[in-house]
């Protein structure tokens, strides 16, 4: 294993195909950015405005936050590639779990 | 190997020791460490015993009682039992996927070094003004009130050590993820590395809340926060949370790989392939998943609410399912085996009704109503130590005469091993049955003595003469391992004659590469596929060629002793002007050796194929 | 050794951050870290929930009396302009642009710095204006300790960045060092995912009470 090559088949002919490709991710990207702070935004002018009850807006911008972070990790750390199936599971073990504590000292911690 | 080491001098195998990143030597480190701390949690075991012998003892004061029991908890739970059992994940898995090394060698050798020494500041609390002494689990209405500097040694020191578990875990993940050899499929590994796997994943998730209950315990105690006091709006239920939302899956941290060592010493002396091998993997899954959401079957009596206890009380008696599971996949592997009751075999048989009855008085337990008899009393510790003594240290004992040969290439003696059992069990079931009825007759837990003519005399005594036994048991066991070390009979690859996985198929104890070549993994048990086909050895999946090692490293030890001496520092900032900067220098030790580290190349280093070659004696055919 | 084979930007794998088994190690051990870190951090936030507006006497400041819009705004264009900033430089880095790759990574620590800048005068305000401090309350502990140890992790991501920077600016990329940059800009995002829940969960649900 330690002696592999990492050479991919023919890479003259992957060159053209794989700054394509990187050009077009970065594209997404950025759009991806785009609608991250248009999603913070959002969340600051729905606090700011002060005219909407806590009712509404904290299931809210707590959504907004959800769809920010997966385009995070999907996007900006890659997570949507190939070859990201262990990171998958155990971060969403992760946050399942985290999720869990969050609601047991939301709940029941005797208050 | 051995040959070579033997030649070095004293002071350079003591080197060759601390900058080692070989698992295998790794391995030997926690198994001695681990073994230490094992002995000194015992002889703390024997304080409380004899404490307890008679009504209206004075053999301990009320104070240092507290301070013994706590220790033999915290010593037997993190420093004993966990890097015990990491010392046979250390020796064994890599072997068993048929990996050179684990994935990150380095860290492997920090979290050796984080675990001793955060284990070793733990144990100067009996030298510098007294040991903790709120009990294992610390609850923070009680911690906070203690005097002294016991509280402090706990938090830093398991902060240390817990620090070097998370890195050990997060290293098995990777080794079993991604080094495992040709052929080598999930479902194709031994269960003893499925069961480090769970394990590991259960430590990864379950050690960062301690990580923060204890530095809101160091902040609390040290830094002047107010996390756990009410008078300041702070909550002492949080600590409780925190603690056993990690420490429920602890005890699974520990009998998962236990149940590993046992699957693999039923399959190995029964002759006979694992029954229902998709079923234990399965199981053992299902149990670390479940193991995440029972914690505050710990806190019944907390006073979280009827739905909170019923809710925890229905998950955790769901876990009697999996694990029942296990109990008869390993009667039917028995069945009809051609069964040889060598001495790990007789642990391994031992184990099933001892931890059989300690799973009983758990669903007892869970039962949240009934629990709030049981709660706090003798019936609970009876319970805890059926399934850790009569699990996990059933399993590391079994493990330490079973893997023995594997790791340093001689057979303890079969019949003084056989006597250390026969000892131990007697005296484990004497020590703990009787605490059961104890607990039911209100004999509560923690307490230091009792009185007279209230029926508790005779319960104690017996119990205190059980313990008497397994004390000595283990030292026939120390006199057995000496007597083997000095005796030094080699033995070849496969020294139980019986060996399945693919640890058996190269020599005793391995060459430091582990495998020349990578071995070919055809199926389930893959030594013994070889075996019953005819051939010696196994099939090597790839040519003869130049091995990549890495190299050994001082800096894991200079990265712990930082910590070591800032945890000093921290712990006496407020009473002494040196403490700020010894906080400071320590936190800058391990920083500058973290910069090193990372500044400096390491590239490791190839043992080239002509070496190999020449050394046809040692490593074998894969 | 192949680890410090020069490359053109033909000969550059197309995954450089795994293309040895040593980076393949790291990069699978990294994600696992980062989901104990998610648990971590899950623990802490949880703790701030729990102890939300938990003051001694009424004449402690809560939440709502001192958090300000603006200033956490500014923070977190900061930081999300910070995480663009480092895809940027994996996107060079993937390319074999290693000057381009510097810069991008040069500026991310730039703005990683202003960030921490703004979160000490912020720490500083409330210590002084609202006497909100770390023993003044359970209140004041969980807060501080939730985002301070966020602000540890911008901290200690700005020294891990300009470390790799300083130490192979004359080396150039190599597969030895590729793993390690890509593996410093995955924690800078992680940093960023954390705090696109302290913004949400501290500040605004703080703001409406």
């Amino acid at each position: 294993m330690a002696n592999q090559q990492p050479t991919s088949g023919n890479p003259r002919v992957d060159i053209e195909y794989r700054r394509k490709k990187s050009a077009e991710e970065m594209r997404y990207q950025v759009i991806t950015f785009a609608l991250m702070i248009f999603l913070t935004l959002v969340s600051f002018v729905a606090v700011g405005y002060g005219e909407f009850s806590g009712w509404f807006i904290v299931p809210f911008i707590l959504l907004l936050a959800v769809v920010q972070v997966i385009f995070q990790l999907y996007y900006f750390m890659h997570m949507s590639h190939k070859g990201h199936e262990a990171p998958q599971i155990f971060l969403y073990s992760g946050a399942f779990i985290g999720a869990a504590t969050v609601l047991a000292f939301m709940t029941v911690i005797w208050w | 190997m051995s040959t070579y080491a033997q030649k070095k001098g004293f002071g350079a195998t003591i080197w060759d020791y601390m900058t080692t990143v070989d698992h295998k030597k790794i391995a030997i480190l926690y198994l001695i460490a681990g073994g230490i701390f094992f002995i000194l949690g015992g002889l703390e075991a024997m304080f409380i015993r004899i404490q307890l012998a008679v009504p209206d003892n004075n053999f301990v004061s009320a104070g240092l009682y507290n301070e013994i029991l706590t220790m033999h908890g915290t010593t037997m739970i993190f420093l004993a039992a966990m890097p015990l059992l990491f010392a046979f994940m250390n020796a064994i898995m890599p072997l068993q996927i048929g990996a050179r090394d684990v994935a990150f060698p380095f860290l492997n050798s920090l979290g050796f070094w984080l675990f001793f020494f955060g284990g070793l500041f733990l144990n100067l609390s009996w030298f510098l003004g007294g040991a903790p002494d709120a009990g294992w689990t610390s609850y923070a209405s009680l911690s906070l009130d203690s005097a002294g500097h016991g509280i402090d040694f706990y938090a830093l020191g398991l902060q240390i050590s817990g620090a070097g578990t998370l890195i050990g875990g997060i290293n098995f993940l990777v080794t079993i993820i991604n080094m495992r050899a040709p052929g080598m499929t999930y479902m194709r590994m031994p269960l003893f590395t499925w069961s480090t796997f769970v394990a590991s994943a259960l430590i990864l998730f379950a050690f960062p809340p301690l990580t923060i209950g204890l530095f809101f315990m160091i902040f609390d105690r040290m830094f002047g926060s107010n996390f756990f006091d009410p008078a300041m709006g702070g909550n002492t239920v949080l600590w409780e949370h925190l603690f056993w939302i990690f420490g429920h899956p602890e005890v699974y941290i520990l009998i998962l790989p236990a149940f590993g060592i046992f699957s693999e010493i039923f399959a190995t002396f029964s002759r006979k392939r694992l029954f229902g091998y998709s079923s234990m993997v399965f199981a053992t899954v299902l149990i670390g998943f479940l193991g995440f959401m029972v914690w505050a079957h710990h806190m019944f009596t907390t006073g979280m609410g009827p739905i909170a206890n019923a809710i925890f009380a229905v998950a955790t008696m769901a876990i009697a399912v999996p694990t029942g599971i296990k109990i008869f996949n390993w009667l039917f592997t028995m069945w009809g085996g051609s069964i040889k009751f060598t001495t790990p075999m007789l642990w391994a048989v031992a184990f099933i009704p001892s931890f059989v009855a300690g799973g009983v008085t758990g669903v007892m337990l869970a039962t949240a109503a009934a629990d709030y008899q049981y709660h706090d009393s003798y019936f609970v510790v009876a319970h805890f130590h059926y399934v850790i003594v009569g699990g996990v240290v059933f399993a590391l004992l079994a493990g330490t005469h079973f893997y023995w040969p594997k790791m340093f290439g001689t057979m303890l003696n079969e019949f003084l091993g056989k006597i250390t059992f026969w000892l131990f069990l007697i005296g484990f079931h004497l020590t703990f049955f009787i605490q059961h009825f104890l607990g039911l007759m209100g004999m509560p837990r923690r307490i230091f003595t009792f009185l007279p003519d209230q029926g508790l005399e005779t319960g104690n005594l017996i119990s205190t003469v059980g313990a008497v036994l397994m004390a000595v048991a283990v030292i026939v066991l120390l006199i057995n391992i000496v007597i083997t070390s000095v005796k030094n009979e080699r033995v070849g690859n496969d020294p139980w004659e019986d060996g399945r996985t693919l640890e058996w198929s190269i020599p005793s104890p391995p060459p430091f590469y582990n495998f020349k070549q990578l071995p070919l993994v055809r199926g389930l048990d893959a030594y013994w596929l070889e075996k019953v086909e005819g051939k010696k050895g196994m099939t090597p999946a790839e040519p003869l060629g130049d091995i990549h090692m890495p190299n050994n490293s001082i800096l894991p030890v200079v990265m712990s002793l930082g910590l070591f001496i800032a945890a000093f520092g921290a712990m006496y900032r407020t009473e002494h002007a040196w403490g700020l900067p010894v906080l400071i220098g320590g936190m800058l030790i391990t920083l500058l050796a973290m910069f090193a580290r990372s500044v400096k190349d390491d590239h490791g280093f190839h043992i080239h194929k002509e070496d190999l070659e020449n050394d046809d004696d040692k490593g074998g055919k894969a | 050794m192949q680890a410090e084979e020069k490359f053109t930007y033909e000969t550059w794998p197309a995954s450089p951050e795994k293309a040895t088994l040593e980076a393949k190690n790291k990069f699978l051990g990294f994600w696992l870290f980062l989901g104990g870190e998610t648990v971590l951090f899950a623990s802490l936030f949880a703790t701030y929930l729990a102890l939300k507006d938990k003051v001694p006497n009424a004449e402690q400041a809560l939440a709502k009396d001192l958090f300000e819009l603006p200033l956490v705004f500014v923070m977190t264009m900061l930081l999300l302009t910070s995480s663009l900033t480092s895809v940027y430089a994996m996107y060079h880095m993937k390319n074999y642009d290693f000057k381009k790759m510097q810069l991008w990574l040069g500026i991310t620590v730039l703005l990683g710095l202003s960030f921490l800048g703004f979160e000490i005068y912020e720490f500083n305000h409330y210590v002084h204006e609202f006497h909100h401090t770390f023993s003044s309350s359970a209140f004041g502990s969980a807060f501080y300790t939730l985002v301070g140890f966020h602000g540890a992790h911008v901290a200690l991501g700005l020294l891990w960045i300009t470390t790799l920077m300083v130490r192979n600016a004359k080396r150039g990329l190599s597969l030895y060092n590729a793993p390690k940059f890509y593996l410093a800009s995955l924690y800078w995002h992680f940093i960023d995912v954390v705090w696109v829940f302290i913004f949400t969960v501290v500040y605004l649900m703080g703001m409406v009470g």
